[in-house]
Protein backbone atom coordinates (compact mmCIF):
# COMPACT_ATOMS: atom_id res chain seq x y z
CA UNK A 1 0.00 0.00 0.00
CA UNK A 2 3.18 2.44 1.00
CA UNK A 3 4.25 2.12 -2.69
CA UNK A 4 1.09 3.35 -3.86
CA UNK A 5 1.08 6.41 -1.25
CA UNK A 6 4.79 7.21 -2.20
CA UNK A 7 4.55 7.10 -5.60
CA UNK A 8 0.87 8.46 -6.16
CA UNK A 9 1.91 11.12 -8.57
CA UNK A 10 3.32 9.44 -11.05
CA UNK A 11 -0.85 7.41 -11.22
CA UNK A 12 -2.14 10.33 -11.19
CA UNK A 13 0.31 11.47 -14.23
CA UNK A 14 -0.57 8.48 -15.82
CA UNK A 15 -4.60 8.77 -15.06
CA UNK A 16 -4.50 12.57 -16.71
CA UNK A 17 -3.05 11.19 -19.54
CA UNK A 18 -5.82 8.02 -20.04
CA UNK A 19 -8.22 10.98 -19.25
CA UNK A 20 -7.06 13.02 -22.27
CA UNK A 21 -6.44 9.81 -24.68
CA UNK A 22 -9.91 8.97 -23.58
CA UNK A 23 -11.37 12.50 -24.19
CA UNK A 24 -9.28 13.42 -27.32
CA UNK A 25 -10.07 10.34 -29.22
CA UNK A 26 -13.94 10.15 -28.03
CA UNK A 27 -14.42 13.12 -29.85
CA UNK A 28 -12.50 12.60 -32.84
CA UNK A 29 -14.45 8.94 -32.72
CA UNK A 30 -17.63 10.96 -32.04
CA UNK A 31 -17.20 13.34 -35.08
CA UNK A 32 -15.84 10.61 -37.86
CA UNK A 33 -18.17 7.84 -36.74
CA UNK A 34 -20.91 10.67 -37.35
CA UNK A 35 -19.67 11.37 -40.73
CA UNK A 36 -19.15 7.25 -41.56
CA UNK A 37 -22.89 6.77 -40.81
CA UNK A 38 -23.91 9.68 -42.20
CA UNK A 39 -22.10 8.14 -45.03
CA UNK A 40 -23.47 4.91 -44.44
CA UNK A 41 -27.08 5.45 -44.64
CA UNK A 42 -27.09 8.42 -47.48
CA UNK A 43 -28.52 8.07 -51.09
CA UNK A 44 -25.13 7.98 -52.29
CA UNK A 45 -23.33 4.55 -53.22
CA UNK A 46 -19.90 5.90 -53.17
CA UNK A 47 -20.49 6.96 -50.02
CA UNK A 48 -22.56 4.19 -48.46
CA UNK A 49 -19.70 1.60 -50.43
CA UNK A 50 -16.82 3.39 -48.75
CA UNK A 51 -18.42 3.66 -45.23
CA UNK A 52 -18.79 -0.06 -45.36
CA UNK A 53 -15.36 -0.73 -46.28
CA UNK A 54 -13.67 1.12 -43.46
CA UNK A 55 -16.16 0.07 -41.35
CA UNK A 56 -15.63 -3.73 -41.78
CA UNK A 57 -11.79 -3.31 -42.41
CA UNK A 58 -11.52 -1.66 -39.37
CA UNK A 59 -13.72 -3.64 -36.80
CA UNK A 60 -11.84 -6.60 -38.23
CA UNK A 61 -8.30 -5.77 -37.71
CA UNK A 62 -7.35 -5.98 -34.04
CA UNK A 63 -6.45 -2.37 -32.01
CA UNK A 64 -3.03 -3.58 -31.19
CA UNK A 65 -2.43 -3.65 -35.26
CA UNK A 66 -3.75 -0.10 -35.61
CA UNK A 67 -1.54 1.53 -32.84
CA UNK A 68 1.68 -0.40 -34.12
CA UNK A 69 0.61 0.89 -37.47
CA UNK A 70 0.46 4.62 -36.24
CA UNK A 71 3.36 4.12 -33.38
CA UNK A 72 6.14 2.33 -35.90
CA UNK A 73 4.59 2.46 -39.58
CA UNK A 74 3.71 6.18 -39.66
CA UNK A 75 7.21 7.16 -38.23
CA UNK A 76 8.17 5.29 -40.90
CA UNK A 77 6.88 6.77 -43.37
CA UNK A 78 8.39 10.19 -42.60
CA UNK A 79 5.43 11.17 -40.85
CA UNK A 80 7.10 12.87 -37.38
CA UNK A 81 4.68 13.23 -34.93
CA UNK A 82 4.42 12.59 -30.70
CA UNK A 83 3.69 9.46 -29.54
CA UNK A 84 0.73 10.68 -28.05
CA UNK A 85 -0.62 12.65 -31.24
CA UNK A 86 -0.19 9.20 -33.01
CA UNK A 87 -2.24 6.95 -30.13
CA UNK A 88 -4.88 9.60 -30.53
CA UNK A 89 -5.27 9.18 -34.05
CA UNK A 90 -4.94 5.35 -33.82
CA UNK A 91 -7.75 4.85 -31.29
CA UNK A 92 -9.67 7.86 -33.38
CA UNK A 93 -10.03 5.45 -36.54
CA UNK A 94 -10.32 2.42 -34.18
CA UNK A 95 -13.79 3.52 -32.46
CA UNK A 96 -15.26 5.38 -35.35
CA UNK A 97 -17.02 2.69 -36.95
CA UNK A 98 -18.20 1.62 -33.84
CA UNK A 99 -19.71 4.90 -33.05
CA UNK A 100 -20.82 4.82 -36.72
CA UNK A 101 -22.75 1.36 -36.38
CA UNK A 102 -23.87 2.19 -32.55
CA UNK A 103 -25.31 5.54 -34.44
CA UNK A 104 -27.14 3.70 -37.16
CA UNK A 105 -28.68 1.24 -34.48
CA UNK A 106 -30.04 3.26 -32.40
CA UNK A 107 -31.44 5.31 -35.78
CA UNK A 108 -33.11 2.05 -37.12
CA UNK A 109 -34.27 1.55 -33.57
CA UNK A 110 -37.13 4.06 -33.91
CA UNK A 111 -40.00 1.90 -35.87
CA UNK A 112 -40.83 3.06 -39.52
CA UNK A 113 -44.45 3.27 -38.47
CA UNK A 114 -43.31 6.72 -36.52
CA UNK A 115 -42.47 8.26 -40.02
CA UNK A 116 -44.76 6.97 -41.38
CA UNK A 117 -47.50 8.69 -39.17
CA UNK A 118 -45.34 11.52 -39.27
CA UNK A 119 -45.58 11.91 -42.92
CA UNK A 120 -49.29 10.77 -42.86
CA UNK A 121 -50.41 13.92 -41.05
CA UNK A 122 -48.41 15.94 -43.66
CA UNK A 123 -45.20 16.73 -42.31
CA UNK A 124 -42.18 17.46 -44.14
CA UNK A 125 -38.77 15.75 -44.09
CA UNK A 126 -37.51 18.59 -41.86
CA UNK A 127 -40.59 18.69 -39.52
CA UNK A 128 -40.60 14.75 -39.33
CA UNK A 129 -37.12 14.52 -38.61
CA UNK A 130 -36.55 16.81 -36.08
CA UNK A 131 -39.76 16.74 -34.43
CA UNK A 132 -40.78 12.82 -34.81
CA UNK A 133 -37.54 10.85 -35.58
CA UNK A 134 -34.62 12.72 -34.25
CA UNK A 135 -35.97 12.85 -30.57
CA UNK A 136 -36.37 9.27 -30.64
CA UNK A 137 -33.46 8.04 -32.13
CA UNK A 138 -30.88 10.04 -29.85
CA UNK A 139 -32.67 8.64 -27.07
CA UNK A 140 -31.82 5.31 -28.38
CA UNK A 141 -28.80 5.89 -29.51
CA UNK A 142 -26.92 7.53 -26.38
CA UNK A 143 -26.76 4.23 -24.81
CA UNK A 144 -24.84 2.11 -26.88
CA UNK A 145 -22.75 5.05 -28.08
CA UNK A 146 -21.43 4.97 -23.72
CA UNK A 147 -21.62 1.25 -23.99
CA UNK A 148 -18.49 2.18 -26.66
CA UNK A 149 -16.72 4.88 -24.87
CA UNK A 150 -16.28 2.64 -21.57
CA UNK A 151 -14.47 0.13 -24.10
CA UNK A 152 -12.29 3.04 -25.30
CA UNK A 153 -11.78 3.61 -21.85
CA UNK A 154 -10.18 0.19 -21.59
CA UNK A 155 -8.76 0.51 -24.77
CA UNK A 156 -6.85 3.72 -23.94
CA UNK A 157 -4.58 0.73 -22.03
CA UNK A 158 -3.40 -0.24 -24.94
CA UNK A 159 -1.37 2.83 -25.89
CA UNK A 160 0.67 1.90 -22.99
CA UNK A 161 2.29 -0.90 -24.97
CA UNK A 162 3.08 2.14 -27.54
CA UNK A 163 5.52 4.48 -25.46
CA UNK A 164 2.82 6.57 -24.38
CA UNK A 165 3.09 6.63 -20.48
CA UNK A 166 -0.71 5.93 -19.54
CA UNK A 167 -1.94 4.45 -16.75
CA UNK A 168 -0.83 0.68 -17.42
CA UNK A 169 2.53 2.24 -18.61
CA UNK A 170 2.84 3.87 -15.30
CA UNK A 171 2.16 1.30 -13.56
CA UNK A 172 5.14 -0.22 -14.86
CA UNK A 173 7.76 2.25 -14.14
CA UNK A 174 5.92 1.95 -10.16
CA UNK A 175 6.57 -1.82 -10.82
CA UNK A 176 10.01 -1.36 -11.58
CA UNK A 177 10.81 0.48 -8.44
CA UNK A 178 8.59 -1.60 -6.30
CA UNK A 179 8.85 -5.01 -7.66
CA UNK A 180 7.57 -6.28 -3.67
CA UNK A 181 4.00 -4.77 -4.08
CA UNK A 182 2.75 -5.56 -7.10
CA UNK A 183 -0.65 -6.95 -6.39
CA UNK A 184 -1.20 -3.57 -4.06
CA UNK A 185 0.17 -1.42 -7.60
CA UNK A 186 -2.27 -3.14 -10.25
CA UNK A 187 -5.00 -3.22 -8.11
CA UNK A 188 -4.95 0.53 -7.70
CA UNK A 189 -4.77 0.89 -11.29
CA UNK A 190 -7.91 -1.31 -11.52
CA UNK A 191 -9.60 1.30 -9.19
CA UNK A 192 -8.34 4.40 -11.33
CA UNK A 193 -10.23 2.14 -14.54
CA UNK A 194 -13.40 1.62 -12.29
CA UNK A 195 -13.69 5.32 -11.18
CA UNK A 196 -14.33 6.02 -15.44
CA UNK A 197 -15.87 2.69 -16.35
CA UNK A 198 -18.47 2.28 -13.00
CA UNK A 199 -20.44 5.45 -13.41
CA UNK A 200 -20.28 5.74 -17.09
CA UNK A 201 -22.11 2.22 -16.77
CA UNK A 202 -24.45 2.96 -14.33
CA UNK A 203 -25.79 5.88 -16.62
CA UNK A 204 -25.70 3.81 -19.43
CA UNK A 205 -27.83 0.75 -17.50
CA UNK A 206 -30.59 3.89 -16.59
CA UNK A 207 -30.62 5.63 -19.85
CA UNK A 208 -31.39 1.51 -21.29
CA UNK A 209 -33.94 1.46 -18.99
CA UNK A 210 -35.59 4.63 -19.42
CA UNK A 211 -35.51 3.76 -23.31
CA UNK A 212 -36.71 0.14 -22.69
CA UNK A 213 -39.98 1.86 -21.32
CA UNK A 214 -41.44 3.51 -24.79
CA UNK A 215 -39.90 1.04 -26.43
CA UNK B 1 -34.00 5.49 -52.96
CA UNK B 2 -36.79 5.86 -51.62
CA UNK B 3 -38.31 6.45 -47.90
CA UNK B 4 -41.16 7.24 -46.03
CA UNK B 5 -39.38 10.13 -44.84
CA UNK B 6 -39.81 12.40 -48.43
CA UNK B 7 -41.88 12.79 -51.43
CA UNK B 8 -40.85 10.82 -54.33
CA UNK B 9 -38.01 13.42 -55.64
CA UNK B 10 -38.38 15.36 -58.85
CA UNK B 11 -36.60 16.03 -61.87
CA UNK B 12 -34.56 18.62 -60.21
CA UNK B 13 -33.93 16.79 -57.04
CA UNK B 14 -32.94 13.69 -58.87
CA UNK B 15 -30.30 16.04 -61.27
CA UNK B 16 -28.80 17.65 -57.64
CA UNK B 17 -28.76 14.26 -55.91
CA UNK B 18 -26.78 12.40 -59.17
CA UNK B 19 -24.34 15.64 -59.15
CA UNK B 20 -23.69 14.62 -55.40
CA UNK B 21 -22.96 11.13 -56.27
CA UNK B 22 -20.43 12.00 -59.22
CA UNK B 23 -18.63 14.67 -57.45
CA UNK B 24 -18.46 12.42 -53.96
CA UNK B 25 -17.12 9.12 -56.08
CA UNK B 26 -14.44 11.59 -57.75
CA UNK B 27 -13.63 12.60 -54.04
CA UNK B 28 -13.30 9.64 -52.93
CA UNK B 29 -11.60 8.29 -55.99
CA UNK B 30 -9.07 11.02 -56.04
CA UNK B 31 -8.83 10.95 -52.50
CA UNK B 32 -7.42 6.80 -52.73
CA UNK B 33 -5.40 7.83 -55.70
CA UNK B 34 -3.24 10.62 -54.08
CA UNK B 35 -3.11 7.82 -50.86
CA UNK B 36 -1.46 5.09 -53.44
CA UNK B 37 0.87 8.23 -54.64
CA UNK B 38 2.19 8.82 -51.52
CA UNK B 39 2.79 5.58 -50.43
CA UNK B 40 4.58 4.89 -53.79
CA UNK B 41 6.60 8.04 -54.20
CA UNK B 42 10.39 6.96 -53.41
CA UNK B 43 11.75 9.40 -50.31
CA UNK B 44 15.20 11.29 -49.67
CA UNK B 45 16.22 10.82 -46.38
CA UNK B 46 17.84 14.15 -44.72
CA UNK B 47 21.10 11.95 -44.91
CA UNK B 48 20.72 12.24 -48.56
CA UNK B 49 20.14 8.68 -49.31
CA UNK B 50 16.91 7.37 -51.35
CA UNK B 51 14.58 5.12 -50.14
CA UNK B 52 12.25 3.21 -52.73
CA UNK B 53 8.20 3.76 -52.53
CA UNK B 54 6.41 1.52 -50.64
CA UNK B 55 5.09 -0.10 -53.92
CA UNK B 56 8.72 -0.71 -55.33
CA UNK B 57 8.85 -4.45 -56.10
CA UNK B 58 12.47 -5.03 -54.29
CA UNK B 59 9.83 -4.12 -51.49
CA UNK B 60 7.47 -7.14 -51.97
CA UNK B 61 9.49 -10.10 -53.10
CA UNK B 62 8.89 -12.00 -49.72
CA UNK B 63 5.58 -12.08 -51.32
CA UNK B 64 6.23 -15.23 -53.00
CA UNK B 65 8.67 -16.51 -50.17
CA UNK B 66 6.96 -20.24 -48.64
CA UNK B 67 9.09 -19.70 -45.64
CA UNK B 68 7.51 -16.43 -44.80
CA UNK B 69 3.99 -17.88 -44.99
CA UNK B 70 4.80 -20.49 -43.32
CA UNK B 71 6.51 -18.78 -40.54
CA UNK B 72 3.35 -16.19 -40.93
CA UNK B 73 0.59 -19.15 -40.56
CA UNK B 74 2.23 -21.76 -39.01
CA UNK B 75 3.93 -19.52 -36.38
CA UNK B 76 1.87 -16.86 -35.66
CA UNK B 77 -1.55 -17.40 -36.89
CA UNK B 78 -0.99 -20.52 -34.76
CA UNK B 79 -0.05 -19.46 -32.05
CA UNK B 80 -2.55 -16.86 -32.30
CA UNK B 81 -5.22 -19.29 -32.52
CA UNK B 82 -3.92 -21.86 -29.95
CA UNK B 83 -4.13 -18.75 -27.23
CA UNK B 84 -7.95 -17.66 -28.39
CA UNK B 85 -8.93 -21.68 -28.68
CA UNK B 86 -8.14 -22.26 -24.82
CA UNK B 87 -9.10 -19.04 -23.88
CA UNK B 88 -12.53 -19.32 -25.88
CA UNK B 89 -13.24 -23.18 -23.88
CA UNK B 90 -12.34 -21.29 -20.65
CA UNK B 91 -14.38 -18.24 -21.36
CA UNK B 92 -17.45 -19.99 -21.74
CA UNK B 93 -16.78 -21.97 -18.76
CA UNK B 94 -16.23 -19.18 -16.51
CA UNK B 95 -19.50 -17.49 -18.33
CA UNK B 96 -21.61 -20.76 -17.63
CA UNK B 97 -20.44 -20.45 -13.70
CA UNK B 98 -20.71 -16.51 -13.40
CA UNK B 99 -24.58 -16.83 -14.94
CA UNK B 100 -25.13 -19.37 -11.75
CA UNK B 101 -23.40 -17.42 -9.68
CA UNK B 102 -25.50 -14.74 -10.70
CA UNK B 103 -28.75 -16.16 -10.40
CA UNK B 104 -27.97 -17.74 -7.25
CA UNK B 105 -30.91 -17.95 -4.35
CA UNK B 106 -28.72 -17.13 -1.57
CA UNK B 107 -27.81 -13.24 -0.90
CA UNK B 108 -24.50 -14.18 -0.68
CA UNK B 109 -23.34 -15.84 -3.45
CA UNK B 110 -25.45 -13.82 -5.76
CA UNK B 111 -24.06 -10.32 -4.51
CA UNK B 112 -19.91 -11.12 -4.41
CA UNK B 113 -20.19 -12.63 -8.11
CA UNK B 114 -21.97 -9.45 -9.11
CA UNK B 115 -19.45 -7.37 -7.42
CA UNK B 116 -16.92 -9.72 -9.05
CA UNK B 117 -18.37 -9.41 -12.68
CA UNK B 118 -18.83 -5.96 -12.48
CA UNK B 119 -15.14 -5.64 -11.22
CA UNK B 120 -13.61 -8.12 -14.85
CA UNK B 121 -16.14 -6.19 -16.90
CA UNK B 122 -14.63 -2.38 -15.95
CA UNK B 123 -11.03 -3.94 -16.20
CA UNK B 124 -8.89 -3.63 -19.49
CA UNK B 125 -7.89 -7.15 -20.65
CA UNK B 126 -4.28 -5.96 -21.03
CA UNK B 127 -4.52 -5.29 -16.73
CA UNK B 128 -5.55 -9.04 -16.09
CA UNK B 129 -3.22 -10.12 -18.61
CA UNK B 130 -0.18 -8.58 -16.59
CA UNK B 131 -1.92 -8.87 -13.23
CA UNK B 132 -1.46 -12.88 -14.14
CA UNK B 133 2.12 -12.71 -15.58
CA UNK B 134 3.47 -10.50 -12.67
CA UNK B 135 1.73 -12.58 -9.35
CA UNK B 136 1.32 -15.80 -10.59
CA UNK B 137 4.34 -15.94 -13.05
CA UNK B 138 2.52 -17.88 -15.51
CA UNK B 139 4.56 -16.96 -18.45
CA UNK B 140 3.16 -15.20 -21.32
CA UNK B 141 0.79 -18.07 -22.73
CA UNK B 142 -1.07 -18.30 -19.84
CA UNK B 143 -1.01 -14.79 -18.46
CA UNK B 144 -2.51 -13.99 -21.71
CA UNK B 145 -5.24 -17.14 -21.39
CA UNK B 146 -6.46 -16.22 -18.20
CA UNK B 147 -6.66 -12.29 -19.03
CA UNK B 148 -9.11 -13.21 -22.26
CA UNK B 149 -10.94 -16.11 -20.44
CA UNK B 150 -11.64 -14.58 -17.08
CA UNK B 151 -12.81 -10.95 -18.78
CA UNK B 152 -14.53 -12.29 -21.66
CA UNK B 153 -16.32 -15.26 -19.14
CA UNK B 154 -17.67 -12.23 -17.52
CA UNK B 155 -19.47 -10.85 -20.81
CA UNK B 156 -20.59 -14.09 -21.52
CA UNK B 157 -21.94 -14.70 -17.86
CA UNK B 158 -23.94 -11.80 -18.07
CA UNK B 159 -25.11 -12.37 -21.99
CA UNK B 160 -26.28 -16.39 -20.74
CA UNK B 161 -27.38 -14.54 -17.35
CA UNK B 162 -30.02 -12.41 -19.31
CA UNK B 163 -30.87 -15.19 -21.72
CA UNK B 164 -32.09 -17.37 -18.95
CA UNK B 165 -34.10 -14.46 -17.56
CA UNK B 166 -35.85 -13.69 -20.99
CA UNK B 167 -37.28 -17.24 -20.27
CA UNK B 168 -41.20 -17.39 -19.61
CA UNK B 169 -41.42 -18.30 -16.31
CA UNK B 170 -43.01 -21.56 -17.06
CA UNK B 171 -39.99 -23.22 -18.80
CA UNK B 172 -38.27 -23.29 -15.40
CA UNK B 173 -41.35 -24.47 -13.52
CA UNK B 174 -42.44 -26.99 -15.92
CA UNK B 175 -39.18 -28.38 -15.48
CA UNK B 176 -39.43 -28.58 -11.81
CA UNK B 177 -42.96 -29.75 -11.73
CA UNK B 178 -41.65 -32.85 -13.94
CA UNK B 179 -39.28 -33.48 -10.80
CA UNK B 180 -35.97 -32.22 -12.51
CA UNK B 181 -33.56 -30.54 -9.72
CA UNK B 182 -32.96 -27.03 -10.14
CA UNK B 183 -29.59 -27.57 -11.50
CA UNK B 184 -30.85 -29.83 -14.22
CA UNK B 185 -33.48 -27.65 -14.90
CA UNK B 186 -30.66 -24.97 -15.61
CA UNK B 187 -28.81 -27.58 -17.39
CA UNK B 188 -31.48 -29.47 -19.71
CA UNK B 189 -34.06 -26.37 -20.05
CA UNK B 190 -32.80 -23.27 -19.51
CA UNK B 191 -29.05 -23.24 -20.57
CA UNK B 192 -30.02 -24.65 -23.99
CA UNK B 193 -32.28 -21.94 -24.71
CA UNK B 194 -30.73 -19.47 -23.41
CA UNK B 195 -27.44 -20.32 -25.44
CA UNK B 196 -29.07 -20.40 -28.47
CA UNK B 197 -30.56 -16.90 -28.08
CA UNK B 198 -27.54 -15.53 -26.95
CA UNK B 199 -25.48 -17.07 -29.55
CA UNK B 200 -24.81 -14.68 -31.80
CA UNK B 201 -23.29 -12.22 -29.00
CA UNK B 202 -21.37 -15.15 -28.03
CA UNK B 203 -19.84 -15.72 -31.38
CA UNK B 204 -19.18 -11.84 -31.84
CA UNK B 205 -17.39 -12.03 -28.19
CA UNK B 206 -15.04 -14.82 -29.13
CA UNK B 207 -14.40 -12.60 -32.36
CA UNK B 208 -13.70 -10.16 -30.08
CA UNK B 209 -11.34 -12.76 -28.43
CA UNK B 210 -9.43 -13.54 -30.79
CA UNK B 211 -8.71 -10.45 -31.76
CA UNK B 212 -7.87 -9.32 -28.52
CA UNK B 213 -5.15 -11.89 -27.76
CA UNK B 214 -3.11 -9.52 -30.24
CA UNK B 215 -2.80 -8.08 -26.80
CA UNK B 216 -0.37 -10.29 -25.40
CA UNK B 217 2.17 -8.94 -28.22
CA UNK B 218 2.61 -6.32 -25.45
CA UNK B 219 3.63 -8.55 -23.17
CA UNK B 220 5.65 -10.14 -25.17
CA UNK B 221 4.03 -13.49 -26.45
CA UNK B 222 5.01 -14.54 -29.82
CA UNK B 223 1.65 -14.58 -31.89
CA UNK B 224 0.81 -13.13 -35.20
CA UNK B 225 2.21 -9.85 -34.96
CA UNK B 226 5.16 -10.57 -33.21
CA UNK B 227 6.49 -13.17 -35.62
CA UNK B 228 5.14 -11.52 -38.86
CA UNK B 229 5.95 -8.31 -38.22
CA UNK B 230 8.99 -7.43 -35.43
CA UNK B 231 10.67 -11.29 -35.93
CA UNK B 232 10.19 -11.49 -39.72
CA UNK B 233 11.25 -7.72 -40.05
CA UNK B 234 14.75 -8.62 -38.32
CA UNK B 235 15.14 -11.99 -40.85
CA UNK B 236 14.39 -10.26 -44.00
CA UNK B 237 15.36 -6.51 -43.50
CA UNK B 238 14.02 -3.09 -42.46
CA UNK B 239 12.71 -2.48 -45.68
CA UNK B 240 10.24 -5.47 -45.85
CA UNK B 241 8.50 -3.59 -42.87
CA UNK B 242 5.62 -2.00 -45.11
CA UNK B 243 5.36 -5.28 -46.92
CA UNK B 244 4.96 -7.44 -43.49
CA UNK B 245 2.58 -5.08 -42.05
CA UNK B 246 0.67 -5.47 -44.64
CA UNK B 247 0.82 -9.22 -44.67
CA UNK B 248 -0.36 -9.37 -41.01
CA UNK B 249 -3.45 -7.19 -41.71
CA UNK B 250 -4.70 -9.16 -44.37
CA UNK B 251 -4.21 -12.13 -42.56
CA UNK B 252 -6.52 -11.14 -39.63
CA UNK B 253 -8.63 -9.20 -42.04
CA UNK B 254 -9.76 -13.43 -43.92
CA UNK B 255 -10.04 -15.11 -40.48
CA UNK B 256 -12.66 -12.62 -38.68
CA UNK B 257 -14.27 -11.66 -41.77
CA UNK B 258 -14.71 -15.51 -42.11
CA UNK B 259 -15.86 -15.78 -38.32
CA UNK B 260 -18.10 -12.65 -38.38
CA UNK B 261 -19.66 -14.20 -42.00
CA UNK B 262 -20.45 -17.35 -39.73
CA UNK B 263 -21.89 -15.42 -37.26
CA UNK B 264 -24.23 -13.60 -39.10
CA UNK B 265 -25.03 -17.03 -40.84
CA UNK B 266 -25.84 -18.47 -36.87
CA UNK B 267 -27.28 -15.28 -35.86
CA UNK B 268 -30.01 -15.12 -39.11
CA UNK B 269 -30.36 -19.13 -37.99
CA UNK B 270 -31.28 -18.75 -34.66
CA UNK B 271 -33.47 -15.41 -34.63
CA UNK B 272 -35.86 -17.32 -36.84
CA UNK B 273 -36.16 -19.74 -34.22
CA UNK B 274 -38.72 -20.60 -31.73
CA UNK B 275 -37.39 -19.02 -29.15
CA UNK B 276 -37.05 -15.51 -30.03
CA UNK B 277 -40.75 -15.16 -30.43
CA UNK B 278 -40.92 -13.88 -27.01
CA UNK B 279 -38.49 -11.57 -27.23
CA UNK B 280 -38.03 -10.65 -30.85
CA UNK B 281 -36.58 -7.16 -30.33
CA UNK B 282 -33.62 -8.51 -28.61
CA UNK B 283 -32.59 -10.98 -31.01
CA UNK B 284 -32.49 -9.18 -33.53
CA UNK B 285 -29.02 -9.45 -33.97
CA UNK B 286 -27.73 -6.55 -35.42
CA UNK B 287 -29.21 -4.79 -32.20
CA UNK B 288 -28.33 -7.36 -29.65
CA UNK B 289 -24.91 -7.54 -30.73
CA UNK B 290 -24.80 -3.40 -30.82
CA UNK B 291 -26.78 -2.82 -27.64
CA UNK B 292 -24.65 -5.72 -25.87
CA UNK B 293 -22.77 -4.51 -22.77
CA UNK B 294 -19.36 -3.08 -23.85
CA UNK B 295 -21.18 -3.17 -27.75
CA UNK B 296 -18.56 -6.30 -28.31
CA UNK B 297 -15.50 -4.10 -28.08
CA UNK B 298 -14.43 -5.30 -24.93
CA UNK B 299 -10.07 -4.28 -25.30
CA UNK B 300 -10.86 -5.18 -29.53
CA UNK B 301 -14.08 -4.32 -31.03
CA UNK B 302 -16.00 -7.16 -32.28
CA UNK B 303 -16.43 -7.96 -36.11
CA UNK B 304 -20.31 -8.97 -36.65
CA UNK B 305 -22.32 -6.88 -38.53
CA UNK B 306 -24.93 -4.55 -36.91
CA UNK B 307 -28.39 -4.27 -38.55
CA UNK B 308 -28.11 -3.52 -41.74
CA UNK B 309 -30.97 -0.75 -43.14
CA UNK B 310 -33.85 -2.92 -45.07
Amino acid sequence: MDAVIENFPVFLGGFWATIRLLVLSGAGAIVLGVIIAAMRISPVGAFRAFATVYTEILRNIPLTLVLFFCAFLLPYLEIKLDYFVLAVIGLTAYTSPFIAEAIRSGINGVSIGQAEAARAIGLDFAQTLRLVVMPQGIRMVIPPLLNVIIALTKNTSVAGGFFVVELIASSRQVINLRGDAVIAILLAVAVFYLVITVPLGQVAARLERKVAVFR
Amino acid sequence: MTSVLFDVPGPKARLRSRIISIVGTIAIAVGLVVLVMVLAAPRTTAAGAVIPGMFDPIRWDIILDGRMWNAIIFRGLAATLRMAAAAAVLAILIGILFSFGRTARSRWIRVPVAVLLEFFRGMPVLLLMFFTLLVFGTGQYWAGVAGLAVYNGAIIGEALRSGIQSLPRGQRESGLAIGLTPVQTRMMIEFPQAFRQMLPIIIAQLVVLLKDTSLAFIIGYQELINIGVRQLQNTYGNRYFFTLFFVVLVVYLTVNLLLSWLARIIARRTSGGYVSRWRRKETDPGLAVVRAPDAGMGGGMSGTGGGGPA
